[in-house]
């Protein structure tokens, strides 16, 4: 009920000053509504926002993998991880935006280079978030699971992830929030199309409309995914929390 | 190390460590275990009894093989299949009684074949719980049961009574002699408790302290299990004659 108020309020005080300023840098929210509505009825909005949400999934899936692995691996063996570390510090340090040029220009205005750009600046958090979770996994299960003969795949599905289910579930909530925002970036600097693209050549028109009419449906839409897909897994993965002592 | 698999499941569990020794904070080695020689027969019941640190989480580690850094040797019964109880019971939280037990099963087999072990363990109302919801008695008699559950050629129990009441260790204790003699199983118990090994042995061997290892052997009447208050005060006696220099700290403890 709070948020609903609150957003109440919100859209009210937006109307308000658009009334009050009459300007068309800053559009009503009735004109931003009926601009969502034509842009979806046309097709061009839920075209953008799939090439969008295309990329932040690629982009996801391949920081996800290769950042729980390396992760892992760092965590576990000190020797990986006095060897890799210092790569670490130095792609944690890399602005986003040094990252995208030199995809940009090494791989060419593509695809592949728009994806690589985006996983790679996600990369290194993943890492950092896996890494502490699997230097705090429990040695004495690991010994339950050494004695009981466990195989690998059971120790690592039964014993192991479970214990960087945390963990993940952390470095997903952040990582889906940075991974859209730096994919829009891409798009603006190298993409014919996506929310970014659409967002670029808006500003170029001073078309307030346009960009906040993009800007609050993506919002929307990562709102929707993080409420009914992100949430729900979450609470799936700690439902043996629930009715601990 | 040495690692042997005895052949046939009715020979003995036989442990040998000539040395074992820890890496101190300073970066000294520490000699914890020297020439310890410890024989237990087939199907029968051993307790190894000493005091806290004296190291014999270490010893039963090394019978299991999960402790490999020794030098001396380790020879095992049968398919040298394990069950084991941890002190702590070492269950996956986030896994039910039933998963738990489960998991050791191999992936043909279904829980089913544990009917009569969960029976005798009182744990049928509780499979659908999570170890969490469990008190530490009930924990550990599920971890009991999975310990059972792989049908072990030979059965390592660390401290399986401390830290519980003394009704609940003494159902546990008839629980787990009706086990070992039903599932004829090669079993060693560490403890610091004279009491639980004298009540469940064939066999108590005697820690000494560091470098540990078998001071003292003694052989103990059958049948185990059954013991009268008059024969346990009897061989409590004779233990504090032979042993007496640490006898009193194990058994206030």
């Amino acid at each position: 009920m709070a948020k609903v108020v609150s957003l109440a309020v919100l859209l009210g005080l937006w109307a308000l000053i658009a009334w009050l300023a009459q300007s068309p840098l800053l559009p009503s929210p009735m004109s931003v509504g009926e601009m969502i509505v034509a842009d979806t009825r046309s097709g061009e909005l839920p075209f953008q926002m799939a090439c969008t949400l295309a990329r932040v999934a690629a982009a996801f899936a391949i920081a996800f993998t290769l950042g729980v692995a390396g992760g892992y691996a760092m965590g576990r063996s000190k020797l990986i991880d006095r060897y890799a570390d210092p790569w670490l510090v130095v792609l944690l340090n890399l602005p986003a935006l040094v990252i995208i040029i030199f995809a940009y220009i090494w791989i060419g205005l593509n695809e592949t280079a728009a994806i690589v750009a985006v996983a790679l600046n996600k990369l290194p958090n993943v890492i950092v978030v896996t890494r502490e979770g699997a230097r705090s996994l429990d040695p004495a299960l690991d010994d339950m699971a050494q004695a009981f003969r466990f195989t690998w795949q059971s120790k690592l599905r039964n014993v192991v992830l479970p214990q960087l289910a945390p963990y993940l579930a952390a470095v997903s909530r952040s990582g889906l929030s940075i991974i859209w925002k730096i994919v829009l970036v891409v798009e603006l600097l190298g993409r014919p199309n996506g929310v970014g693209f659409v967002l670029g050549s808006s500003f170029s028109l001073f078309d307030m409309t346009r960009i906040l009419s993009y800007a609050i449906s993506f919002v929307a839409l990562m709102l929707v995914i993080e409420t009914f897909l992100v949430q729900p897994l979450e609470r799936r993965t700690n439902r043996w929390r629930r009715n601990a002592a | 190390m040495n690692d042997a698999r005895t052949a046939g499941a009715a020979t003995p569990l036989e442990i040998r460590i000539d040395s074992k020794a820890f890496v101190s904070a300073e970066g000294k080695p520490v000699e914890v275990i020297r020439d310890l020689r410890l024989q237990l027969d087939a199907f029968s019941f051993g307790a190894l009894i000493g005091p806290s640190g004296c190291g014999k989480t270490t010893i039963l580690h090394i019978a299991a093989g999960l402790d490999a850094d020794f030098t001396g040797e380790r020879r095992i019964p049968g398919r040298g299949r394990l069950g084991m109880v941890f002190q702590e019971p070492r269950l996956l939280p986030w896994r039910t009684v039933a998963d738990n037990l489960r998991l050791v099963l191999s992936p043909d087999e279904s829980l089913d074949r544990l009917d009569g072990l969960i029976e005798t363990l009182g744990l049928g109302a509780h499979l659908s719980h999570y170890p969490g919801e469990l008190s530490l008695g009930l924990a550990r008699r599920v971890a009991i049961a999975r310990a059972f559950a792989v049908r072990p050629d030979f059965l390592l129990l660390d401290e399986p009574f401390v830290s519980l009441d003394v009704a609940v260790a003494a159902r546990l204790r008839e629980e787990l002699t009706t086990l070992t003699q039903r599932e004829r199983v090669t079993t060693l118990l560490v403890t610091h408790d004279l009491n639980d090994a004298i009540q469940l042995a064939d066999k108590l061997f005697f820690l000494s302290t560091r470098p540990a290892s078998v001071a003292v052997e003694m052989a103990l009447p059958p049948p185990r299990g059954a013991r009268s208050k008059a024969t346990i005060d009897e061989i409590a006696r004779e233990v504090g004659a032979r042993v007496p220099a640490y006898m009193p700290d194990v058994t206030r403890a």
